[in-house]
Order: C-alpha cells, then sequence, then structure tokens
C-alpha cells in the first residue's frame, strides 16, 4: 500500500451531506480492473448537468479547485454500498484526504487501505475550515499525519484522532495481510479450539 | 466461581472469535463463514497479484447475483460486458476449490437471501461478504458485517480479520403493530427516527415483543437495513423461530452437531443487566405504512403524509439541500404523498423478495390489472420455486406484473434492469440514492405490498385502503 505522511494541497469544501458511494461511482463502472484509471469515474453523474457536460457547478470542475488533494465534506461521507472502487475512484483523482465529521463506516476502512486518510472532526470544525477555505486567499491545506495536525492558510491549526494501527499501517504503507501471517500461530491456536468447542462453525457440510 | 459482568449477544459472538487483541485495541478476529459474489474480482486479482492463496476454500462459498440477467439468466446476461464478472467469479472459485452457487444452480440467487436459506447462516457465527447488506444474515444471531475489497482479500488469505470493537446500540420496538404495517415499515420508520448516520460505528441489536414477534423474513429486512441507519452490523437474539427456520436447511448442522448446536445457541442472547452504549426505544404501535420521498433513506414519510416544505426549514444549508432533493425528485413542496404518480414497479431485492414479500405483494395484485410496467424479482431459484408452486406467478403475471429470475436486478442498477432517467420508480429495495436504479432514476423506498399497490393505481397508495 501506499504510505501517507504529510499531504499539503488545495482543498474542496463539498458541503453537501450524505454524498453515498453511488455518487462517488456509479454501479455501472464497478466491473473495471483496478488497473483502469478509476479518476475518470470520479462524482461521474454528479459532476454533469442534465446536457451531460461537466458542470461548472461542481467544485471539482472549477480550475482553481481542479488539482484537489483533499475534501472537506459533510456527515456521512461514503455511505452505502461497501464497493472501494468509490477510494479507487478518489485516489486516482489525486484525492489522498477526505475530511468531514462522519464517514460511512465500510467507506472508512476502504480509504485506510489505499493509502488515503479519513479525518473525522467535529461538524463545528468542519463548518470552521470551510469558512477558512471562503475568505483565505489561498485554499492550500497541510495535513500531517505523524503528529496528527492540520494546518489551514489563516494559520489556524487542528488536531485529529486516529487509531494507531491504522495510523501506522498509513504511515509505513503496511499491507496488513503480512502483518497479519506473523501471527499464523495464534490463529491455528484458535482454529483449533473452535472447531473443538463449536465444530458446526468451521466446516460446511 | 467468580462474578461477571452480563454479557450481550455481541459481546458474547466477538469474544469466542477474538484470537488476539493488540496494545493498542485491534483485534484480529476468526470468520468462519465469507460469502462472495462477482465483485470478489477485485480481491482475487489482489491475491493473483500478490501471489497469495486462499487459506480456507472450504469456509467460502460463491454466489452469482449481482450481473446476473432476470430476463435471459441461462446465459449468465446477455450483454457480453455483464457477464464478464460473473465468468471470472465461475474462474476463480473453481482454480481456489471454492463452493459455487453460479448461473443455472438450484440453489443460485441473492447473497443475502440464499445464505440464511441454505443453511450457511446460523447463530453465534462471524459471517462477512463484501457487501454493505451483509446485515441481513444477523437476524439469526450471528455477527455479520460487509468489507470491500480489501478485506475480502484479507479473508481470503487469511480467514481472519483485523476489528475494532464497535460500540454497541440496542433498538427495543414494543407493542403490536397496526393492520398493514410491516417490518419495511419499521425499518423505513426507525431510520427516520435516528438518521442515516444514526448508528455510525456501532453494532445494533433489535430487541423487544414486536422483534420478536416478526417471522425470520421480516428480521431479514430488518437487519437488512442496518447499513441504511449506519449500523456496522444488526443482530436478533436466535429463538425457537430461529432454529426452526435453520432445522434441515441444506448446509445447517446435522445429528449430533445439531443438538450440541441448539443447546450453544441457546445461551447466546443478551443477559438480564447487560449494558448497551445507546438504546433507542420505538412504540411499535405509531408506525404507519412509509415510503421515502428523498435520495436518503433518512427521508421517510408515512403514506399519510405531505412533503417538506423548503421554506419551513430554517437551517440555510439544509433548505437547499431540501430544494435540490426536490427538483431532483420532480415534486412539489407540500405536495400529498398519495398524488405521486409512478412509472414502474420493483419487487425484489436482498430487503424484500422472499416468498413471505412476495405473497404479500400477491394479496394486492389478486384479480387487478398493473397499470405500469412492474417486475417481481424473487430472491432465488428456490423462491422462484416455491411462489410457483403455489400460483403467484400466474398470478402476476395475470395481473400484468412481469416474473422474473433471480438476481439483485433493478436494486442495484449494474446487471440490465434499470429505471430510466426522470422516471419514478416504487422500489422494494434499500436505496434511494441519486441514479441508484439507472442515472437519472428517481426510487421511492417501500413494502412489497405498497409497491404492489402502486403498480396497480400507477401512483402512491395506501395498501390499507386497498380492498
Amino acid at each position: 500500500m501506499e504510505a501517507f505522511r504529510k499531504l499539503a494541497s488545495i482543498a474542496a469544501p463539498i458541503q453537501v451531506a450524505n454524498i453515498d458511494t453511488d455518487q462517488i461511482i456509479p454501479a455501472r463502472f464497478l466491473k473495471t480492473p483496478r488497473s483502469t484509471d478509476h479518476g475518470q469515474f470520479l462524482f461521474h453523474d454528479m459532476r454533469r448537468g442534465k446536457d451531460g457536460n461537466l458542470s461548472e457547478e461542481f467544485i471539482l470542475n472549477q480550475k482553481e479547485f481542479k488539482t484537489s488533494g483533499i475534501l472537506v465534506a459533510d456527515n456521512n461521507f461514503g455511505c452505502g454500498s461497501s464497493r472501494e472502487s468509490a477510494v479507487y475512484a478518489l485516489h486516482d483523482a489525486g484525492i489522498k484526504c477526505v475530511i468531514a465529521p462522519s464517514f460511512g463506516d465500510i467507506f472508512y476502512t476502504n480509504s485506510l487501505k489505499n493509502g488515503l486518510l479519513p479525518i473525522k472532526l467535529d461538524r463545528s470544525i468542519v463548518q470552521a475550515i470551510w469558512k477558512a477555505l471562503a475568505s483565505a486567499n489561498s485554499s492550500e491545506v497541510e495535513v500531517d499525519l505523524e503528529n496528527q495536525t492540520i494546518h489551514l492558510p489563516n494559520g489556524s491549526t487542528y488536531d485529529f484522532e486516529i487509531d494507531p494501527f491504522r495510523k501506522q499501517c498509513l504511515l509505513e504503507g503496511l499491507d496488513d495481510i503480512d502483518l497479519t501471517l506473523k501471527y499464523q500461530e495464534s490463529i491455528e491456536q484458535h482454529e483449533l479450539s473452535e472447531e473443538t468447542n463449536y465444530p458446526w462453525t468451521r466446516s460446511i457440510d | 466461581m467468580s462474578y461477571s459482568e452480563p454479557k450481550t449477544l455481541f459481546e458474547k459472538i466477538w469474544s469466542r472469535h477474538e484470537i488476539l487483541t493488540r496494545d493498542d485495541g485491534v483485534s484480529l478476529l476468526s470468520i468462519d463463514r465469507h460469502l462472495c459474489h462477482e465483485g470478489s474480482f477485485h480481491a482475487f486479482d489482489k491475491l493473483k497479484m500478490e501471489n497469495r492463496t486462499v487459506r480456507c476454500p472450504e469456509l467460502t462459498v460463491a454466489i452469482a447475483d449481482h450481473y446476473v440477467s432476470t430476463s435471459f439468466p441461462e446465459k449468465g446476461n446477455e450483454v457480453e460486458a455483464l457477464r464478464v464478472p460473473i465468468e471470472k467469479l465461475e474462474i476463480n472459485s473453481k482454480d481456489a476449490g471454492i463452493r459455487l452457487y453460479g448461473v443455472g444452480s438450484n440453489e443460485q440467487g441473492i447473497v443475502h437471501v440464499v445464505g440464511p436459506e441454505q443453511g450457511l447462516t446460523i447463530p453465534g457465527i462471524t459471517l462477512v461478504c463484501g457487501d454493505s447488506h451483509t446485515a441481513t444474515h444477523g437476524a439469526f444471531g450471528c455477527l455479520a458485517f460487509g468489507i470491500g475489497a480489501s478485506e475480502v482479500a484479507h479473508v481470503l488469505a487469511t480467514q481472519t480479520l483485523w476489528q475494532t470493537k464497535p460500540k454497541t446500540m440496542r433498538i427495543n420496538i414494543n407493542g403490536s403493530l397496526s393492520d398493514g404495517v410491516v417490518a419495511k415499515d419499521i425499518i423505513l420508520h426507525l431510520i427516520s427516527v435516528i438518521g442515516a448516520n444514526g448508528a455510525s460505528g456501532h453494532m445494533i441489536e433489535y430487541a423487544g415483543s414486536t422483534i420478536r414477534g416478526l417471522s425470520m423474513e421480516g428480521r431479514m429486512t430488518i437487519c437488512n437495513m442496518s447499513i441504511e441507519a449506519g449500523g456496522r452490523a444488526g443482530m436478533v437474539e436466535p429463538d425457537q423461530k430461529t432454529f426452526d427456520y435453520l432445522k434441515g436447511r441444506k448446509h445447517a448442522p446435522k445429528f449430533k452437531d445439531w443438538d450440541l448446536a441448539i443447546e450453544d445457541w441457546k445461551t447466546l442472547a443478551t443477559e438480564p443487566g447487560a449494558t448497551f452504549d445507546k438504546e433507542v426505544t420505538v412504540n411499535a404501535e405509531k408506525i404507519a405504512p412509509s415510503l421515502t420521498w428523498g435520495n436518503s433513506p433518512e427521508e421517510t414519510l408515512p403514506v399519510t403524509g405531505y412533503i417538506p416544505i423548503p421554506e419551513d426549514e430554517a437551517d440555510i444549508s439544509k433548505r437547499e439541500a431540501l430544494q435540490s432533493t426536490l427538483e431532483y425528485m420532480g415534486l412539489a413542496p407540500g405536495q400529498k404523498i398519495t398524488d405521486i404518480s409512478i412509472d414502474r414497479v420493483f419487487i425484489g431485492s436482498c430487503t424484500n423478495s422472499r416468498i413471505e414479500d412476495l405473497r404479500s405483494a400477491a394479496r394486492i395484485a389478486q384479480g387487478k390489472k398493473a397499470l405500469v410496467p412492474a417486475i417481481i424479482v424473487p430472491g432465488s431459484t428456490l423462491i422462484k420455486e416455491q411462489a410457483e408452486a403455489e400460483g403467484l406467478d400466474k398470478l402476476f403475471t395475470d395481473a400484468g406484473f412481469e416474473w422474473r429470475s433471480t438476481g439483485c436486478s433493478m436494486c442495484v442498477g449494474m446487471n440490465g434492469d434499470i429505471t430510466p432517467p426522470g422516471e419514478r420508480c416504487a422500489s422494494t429495495s434499500n436505496r434511494n440514492f441519486k441514479g441508484r436504479q439507472g442515472p437519472g432514476s428517481r426510487t421511492h423506498l417501500m413494502s412489497p405490498a405498497m409497491a404492489a399497490a402502486a403498480a396497480i393505481t400507477g401512483r402512491v397508495t395506501d395498501a390499507r385502503d386497498f380492498g
């Protein structure tokens, strides 16, 4: 997995709640193999008008925000379907961090497995970030995972929380399958005890 | 004997599957059952790239559902590009030695319908699947949750998962349901009360007299939509109904194992005095037949209600969001819900495609004629056969409904069954997101009886008034 340590990038505010993974990437693109650039599918229908053309109203279509690496979103970002392609689409479009008051649980986990940092902050802080981005001359935000801080263009700084295990995996770009296989002995012991105590759970006849 | 804190159903299953817990609080959990569908190709591709093998193919079952055509199931799908993921599932499961219930198999159907139906889903186990509606299986008193492709790969390679213990939430639903109110109405109402992220980070246990009174099918409908409330999983304590449903199912424990399993399953229930991080109580008697009007499942109203008026909303961002939703949905502020016209009807999906659902739709459709295109998609091949044995297929086709083969169909909009742009669909599925049923589609979620009534009248209709 790609490591994440620090990121300084344009941050785009997306002030809409409940942006589900169907909006991040519509279902018809899910059959696409990972090797294909998924950035082209990001917000595919959401960023287009009724005529099918890119709409200037959608922030990532605006010149200033085309190279955004950070999204500052609202409640429940990434809710809905477990499709990891939603994270592939963000990642391939260059978005490596999403800040929001809350996330869909599966999306949150999927992000961490692909080098994309999801940051949960109180909605009042997210609102303050939107405000700061609207009033500052620059939209560049710096995210520092090691120190768990966010620096805004107006000079203010916010701390964020992240589970230490996921933080370590992100900082080191660790693949957790390799990590898990180091516990092979404990896994086998546990399986043996499950097989002894609850034999019907460990086979399908 | 040492005193121990009363435990919840969830805690009992969790601790039974905890292989180890790291100092930082993350646990490695053993996984008993893994169900795969066509979307698993990403995970298999990852394993291949990393030169890894499937550790416990015998605990994995592959089932084709997302891309299967409901009109031409014998080919998988008539569209070549949509056939590819089905073929990948066949190849990947064959290569790994995984049991496959694929196209043409008598056991095939929607993964969350097939699991319980085949006795793969049993109390006390951990069950995962690369699909957010995996919570459905929790109706049997197991810990079941949806995962993404990386975690699917992790389970395939290790038969374990790293998990942070979620918080717990008990939702108590008590009282008798009014006539014509069903499980779908309960869960839609509940989501409207607690919100689309009301259970975020939580494992839900559904309890109370109303839940105990529901059939296994009804409990599955409730648990299915836990994710629409933001919950990681939903579960119901196993009881005699659970055991009766499972007895004799193809993969359920047998002989001596069955007796031992029953003995164990009876010890799983949450103990009196056990505590939850959050408790919510709902009075079932106050629930009316309900449906969604917007693009989030929390945007639910009773069928007797009226579309909200943006001007009544004080918060500017909420007012704008409401205006945008009404525009997308083509609805007028203050419009009477039953004045909404419907263009097509979909009865199916892992939420509502079981025999009880089909019977309930059939009671409305019997002897009537559908005014708009309506499809009935049974949840599995076995349910289709059972419905046909009961004559439901004939009843539906006589009433102008289309009788299809099983699959995810129009719930997911990726197999050829879609709602065209701008059209309004009365749907028994679980998501009313923008474009969910096809680009530009407008979805109203409701129960099978309400969807059948909408097919007959061509507008949103209170199924209770429908004689």
